[in-house]
Order: structure tokens, then C-alpha cells, then sequence
């Protein structure tokens, strides 16, 4: 059945009140990134903020997708309202993409105080986390106390998101390679917490024991920064070290709240501004009508692409906006 | 501009193959769209929350095991209940023509049996999409 466009800003309401349909569709506006979502997404930004939003990352088949499923269900045995923001790449070839995370997830489908959210990496305006914080932006104002984003830690798009989060948990695994995943993938770095995962296995303990190793020859920036990240094993099989898990975010919530967390959100809220003025100028650029024009004089070689795209922006920045 | 169209595909009822829709998942992920798979099993409950949640344009239901006159009115049931009865169901598998009938008079849009074409598949779903309208 077919029925009106509902304009984003009616939508808020009954998705501050918790009504799914609402929460979600306004989401996938945002995802979208159309101009008239924003108005809406900005009255969102002010009215939200309460939300604890962890970033969880780590190579594929590491057990993300398993072990948030686990942490979902002691947050919620603890009286939370949870959302997961489960994120996949997208095929570079048709920018299509089969999002499967919700399948190790399925336990927690019925129950009403959670939302669960695929999104792949493509399809957003102005990049991939852009879109991402403006999607938690929407599950803080629709009562969510701690969102959950799940991204496969390869890629800039990914790390961005997981850098923005309040706390970002990089997931190591056994069994995937010798070395410690993490740092071939250039993640180590943004970890608040260290998981290592699947610790039923007999080969989790050289995992713990090489990362703690390796992360000692870090120690120094580590404690400038006034935060050690902690190492945690877990096992989502045996149901082991989620307590130690879900206290070692109340701790980094705790070191958030001091100066250096002052300086976490400050540097989140200029990472989202630069995103935003990064999304405006790149739509408003690819719109202008010199690009014709001009790419025919640099297919004709009458010019060459730098000379000519200098030319365009040069033209563009004293443009009056209209938008 | 257009968005990206998203389908949930889901299985219902206890026949244990999803070979089929690993292979539907991947035409139309080829095809551009975001497809999100929710795995074996599900019961009609479980599909229409996450169908809400994901917000997908198109809800695709298979199944094998003969279950479609009652899985069908349940889920009709349950979208209106969560106030998206604007989503578009289509349904798969295998089933004789006389539900089929059936099945489009509850609201059911299309319904593509085992061995549709992948690009009829594509070209069905586009095209509802299309006639829906922006949402
Ligand atoms: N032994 C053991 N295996 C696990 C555990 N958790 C997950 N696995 C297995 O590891 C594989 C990957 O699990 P996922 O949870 O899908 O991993 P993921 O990191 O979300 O994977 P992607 O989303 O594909 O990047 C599956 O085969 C799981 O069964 C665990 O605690 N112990
Ligand atoms: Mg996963």
C-alpha cells in the first residue's frame, strides 16, 4: 500500500518516542544523505548526547559479529536499551552488498529493547562515517543507552567510525595468521580495549601473550594519553570475560569524563564538522556546470585535468552558495 | 538522487537448504542493491522486526515446506501492526499456481519460483521499487 511522503522533521517525534518504523526510516534518510533530511538531523544532534556509543573492529571472521551478540544480552540482563550498528563493505564492483552480521545475532531479535542496524559502506554522501554518527545520533535520541558499532577493521571509512566512538574495542582473534592481525591492519593504535577473542582455543593464550608484548613497546604513549588499554580475553562459546568486558567500558566512560575525554569530544565534534563541510562543498562542487564543458577541452588536450580543475575550484569558492 | 534499494531475504519454516538464496543474495548484491540475509529458520516474528528495522524496500520471503497460507497472513498481520504496511512483500520457492492466486490477493506483490531467471528477479524488484515511489 502505497502512502505520502512523510517530511523527516515528522518523523522525530515518534522516533523520540521509540517508535521503530519512525527510528528506522529516518535512518535510512541519513544514510541517504538527501538535503532534506538535514534540518532533522541537525534538531537530532542537539537533542541527543546521552548515548555511551562503542566502536568494535577487528579483521574479518575475528567474532565480532558473536561476541556483540553475547555483550547485547548481559546489557540488556542489566536493564539497557541496546542498538547495533552492524557495518559491511560493499562490493567495489556493483557497490551492492550482502550484509550477513544479524545472522549471529539472531537470539536478540524479539526482544524490544533492542534495534539492530545492517549498513554497507558505500551508498553514503560524504563518506561512511558521516552518515554512521548521524545514524547514532538517531538511535540516542530514540532512547538507545549504549549503541554498538560493528565495522571489519580494513579500510579508511571503517577506522574513521571506530576512531569517532566514545570507546573503540579492536578485536584480535587465534588462528587467523601468525601475527597479531591488528597491526598488519593498522588498527592496534585506536584501541581503548583489547579483545582477544575465541579464548577456548588452546592457541588464545600466545595471542594474549604477543599482544601484551607488543603492546608494551607502546607503553609510553600510552600513558601520556593517561589511558592503558587493557587486554581482555573473551570466549562468546564459554561466556567468559564479558564482565570484565562491560566493566572496562565503565572505567574508560569514567577516564572520558576527566580532561583527556573533554579532549575525545572535541576532537569528534571537529572529525563530524569537517565531514559535514567536506559532504556540502563536494555536492555543491559536483554539481557545477563547468565540468562539461572543461572535460571537453582536456578530451580535446586544449587543456590539461589540473590546470582545468584548479580553474573550477578557484571559479567555485567565490560562487554565492545557494543551497 | 537514488538511494540504494534493500532487501531483506529471508527463510522461513524448517527446511534446512538456503543454497537458493545465497544465490539470489548475490545476483542482486551484483545488481547494486544492499542485501541483508537473515539466515535459516525465522519465524515470521523475527522476520517482519527485522524487516522494520532494516527499513528495506523490499521483504523477500522463501520457503520450501508448503507453510505459505498461514506464514503470509501472519506477516501481513504483523507489518500493520508496526504501522509499515507500505512494505513491498515478494515471495519464493516453490508452490502450485492456485496459491500463488492466492498469495497475490493477500497482498503478496510478486512471486518468483525456483528457477526465475536472476535478471527477471532484478528487473521484478527494480520495477516494484520504481512504482512505489520515493518513501
Ligand atoms: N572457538 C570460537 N569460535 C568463535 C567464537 N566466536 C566466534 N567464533 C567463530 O568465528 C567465526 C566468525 O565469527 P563472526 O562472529 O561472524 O566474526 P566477525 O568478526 O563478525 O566476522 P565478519 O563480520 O565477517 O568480519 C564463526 O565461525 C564463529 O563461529 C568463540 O568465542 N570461540
Ligand atoms: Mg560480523
Amino acid at each position: 500500500m502505497a502512502r505520502p511522503y512523510i517530511p523527516s522533521l515528522d518523523l522525530i517525534e515518534p522516533a523520540a518516542r521509540g517508535e521503530t518504523w519512525a527510528v528506522a526510516r529516518l535512518i535510512s534518510r541519513a544514510e541517504a544523505g538527501t538535503p532534506e533530511v538535514r534540518e532533522a538531523i541537525g534538531e537530532i544532534y542537539r537533542r541527543a548526547g546521552k548515548a555511551h556509543v562503542v566502536g568494535i573492529t577487528g579483521v574479518p571472521g575475528s567474532g565480532k559479529s558473536t561476541m556483540v551478540s553475547k555483550l547485547v544480552r548481559k546489557l540488556l540482563d542489566a536493564g539497557e536499551r541496546v542498538a547495533v550498528v552492524a557495518i559491511d563493505p560493499s562490493s567495489p564492483y556493483s557497490g551492492g552488498s550482502i550484509l550477513g552480521d544479524r545472522i549471529r545475532m539472531s537470539d536478540l531479535v524479539l526482544d524490544p529493547n533492542v534495534f539492530i542496524r545492517s549498513m554497507a559502506t558505500r551508498g553514503a554522501v560524504g563518506g561512511m562515517a558521516h552518515a554512521a554518527l548521524d545514524v547514532v545520533d538517531i538511535l540516542d535520541l530514540a532512547g538507545f543507552d549504549r549503541i554498538i558499532i560493528e565495522t571489519v577493521g580494513v579500510g579508511q571509512d571503517e577506522v574513521e567510525i571506530a576512531k569517532a566512538s566514545h570507546t573503540t574495542v579492536v578485536v584480535s582473534a587465534p588462528g587467523l595468521g601468525d601475527e597479531i592481525q591488528a597491526i598488519k591492519a593498522g588498527i592496534l593504535e585506536i584501541a581503548d580495549l583489547h579483545v582477544v577473542s575465541k579464548c577456548d582455543r588452546s592457541d588464545a593464550n600466545r595471542t594474549l601473550t604477543d599482544l601484551k608484548t607488543m603492546l608494551k613497546d607502546g607503553l609510553g604513549s600510552a600513558l601520556t594519553r593517561g589511558w592503558l588499554p587493557p587486554v581482555i580475553g573473551t570466549s562468546s562459546y564459554d561466556d567468559q570475560g564479558f564482565e570484565e568486558l562491560i566493566s572496562g567500558f565503565g572505567k574508560h566512560l569514567a577516564h572520558l569524563d576527566g580532561p583527556a575525554g573533554a579532549a575525545r569530544r572535541e576532537q569528534i565534534s571537529v572529525f563530524r564538522l569537517k565531514k559535514a563541510a567536506e559532504a556540502l562543498m563536494l555536492e555543491r562542487l559536483r554539481r557545477h556546470p563547468a565540468f562539461e564543458p572543461e572535460g571537453r577541452r582536456v578530451a580535446a588536450r586544449q587543456t590539461d585535468p589540473y590546470a582545468a580543475a584548479s580553474g573550477i575550484v578557484k571559479q567555485f569558492s567565490m560562487e554565492k552558495p545557494h543551497v | 538522487m537514488s538511494t540504494q534499494i534493500r532487501v531483506l531475504l529471508a527463510k522461513v519454516g524448517l527446511d534446512g537448504h538456503d543454497r537458493g538464496v545465497k544465490v539470489v543474495a548475490r545476483t542482486l548484491r551484483d545488481a547494486g542493491m544492499d542485501v541483508v540475509y537473515s539466515g535459516l529458520h525465522r519465524t515470521p516474528e523475527e522476520v517482519v522486526t527485522a524487516a522494520v528495522q532494516e527499513d528495506v524496500d523490499i521483504l523477500g520471503v522463501s520457503l520450501l515446506s508448503g507453510v505459505q497460507m498461514t506464514v503470509f497472513p501472519k506477516i501481513f498481520a504483523l507489518l500493520k501492526e508496526h504501522k509499515v504496511e507500505d512494505m513491498i512483500v515478494v515471495a519464493g520457492g516453490v508452490m502450485p499456481d492456485e496459491d500463488v492466486i492466492e498469495l497475490k490477493r493477500m497482498g503478496v506483490a510478486e512471486v518468483l519460483l525456483q528457477d526465475t531467471p536472476p535478471q527477471h528477479i532484478i528487473d521484478t524488484l527494480t520495477g516494484l521499487v520504481k512504482a512505489r515511489g520515493d518513501r
